[in-house]
């Protein structure tokens, strides 16, 4: 039966992944007042793909290095537009802004896999 | 798991109230008068600190990524001191000291405390409403 080999696909790794997305982005509002925090987000495509691009290697032993720090989860920080006096890099309209596409995300893979659900039932009903 | 969410935004809340409860403090002693420098109200301050080590998770913190108030520190700007002979708390000189508490801070204090509490709700408010879709994903 391949129809219950692999029933709900990618989005059942997909909606971890968007759960975490939330949790980060909520942690970024929370610490909205936090002297020197730096908001973070998930680069969900890299994760999802399970592929870290290739750092840039430094082939000769007077090569400066990258300076990029290995995130293994892919946890990136936020570039902010505005610098804040007190070192938080949190811009609450844009956290807001990107809790709400996080929430709508992780509603569409749910539908995603309602659909599945519904569908898996469908055919196993047989009417 | 979303249940995370909510302890992330609690902690916030948590935060935010006791801000709010430090503002209401500094505004009720904002006359306090005293007889020495020392004695006067100094105005109160949360610091607040991400929970971002592990060893956070040994003190009531149940989730990493909340926020908490390290300490509550007093503000370091000078006290007023004011001539006022007729006050029985006036020292030998007939000074008093005033506290240190600046009404226009603290109101600012206390709106951007509140904004921040509501955004926490916000964010409750929406992981509470994916948690119950996930609970009904059965019902499709």
């Amino acid at each position: 039966m391949k129809l219950l080999a692999n029933p709900f696909g990618i989005h059942e790794q997909a909606l971890p992944l968007r759960n975490q997305r939330l949790e980060l982005i909520s942690s970024n509002i929370a610490n909205a007042d936090t002297p020197h925090f730096k908001a973070r987000d998930l680069d969900f495509k890299k994760v999802l793909s399970g592929v870290n691009p290739s750092p840039m290697a430094s082939t000769h032993h007077r090569h400066f290095g990258t300076g990029e720090v290995e995130s293994p989860n892919a946890i990136l920080f936020r570039i902010p537009y505005n610098t804040s006096v007190d070192g938080n890099t949190v811009e609450m309209d844009v956290e807001q802004a990107k809790y709400g596409e996080a929430a709508s995300q992780y509603q569409a893979t749910l539908q995603f896999l309602e659909n599945r659900i519904s569908g898996i039932r469908k055919s196993l009903r047989g009417d | 798991m979303l249940k995370n969410i909510f302890e992330i935004a609690g902690t916030a809340l948590n935060a935010q109230t006791i801000r709010m409860n430090t503002t209401a403090s500094n505004l009720a002693n904002a006359s306090s008068v005293s007889p020495t420098e020392e004695e006067a109200f100094r105005a109160k301050r949360p610091i607040f600190r991400a929970l971002v080590e592990q060893a956070d998770l040994n003190q009531g913190f149940d989730t990493l990524g909340g926020v908490k108030v390290k300490e509550v520190v007093d503000s370091t700007e000078p006290v007023r001191k004011v001539l006022d002979p007729g006050n029985p708390e006036a020292n030998e000189d007939g000074y008093v000291f005033l506290s240190n508490v600046n009404e226009v801070t603290e109101m600012i204090e206390m709106v951007a405390a509140s904004r921040s509490f509501q955004n926490n709700v916000e964010v409750v408010t929406t992981a509470r409403q994916l948690m119950m879709r996930t609970l009904e994903i059965a019902k499709a």
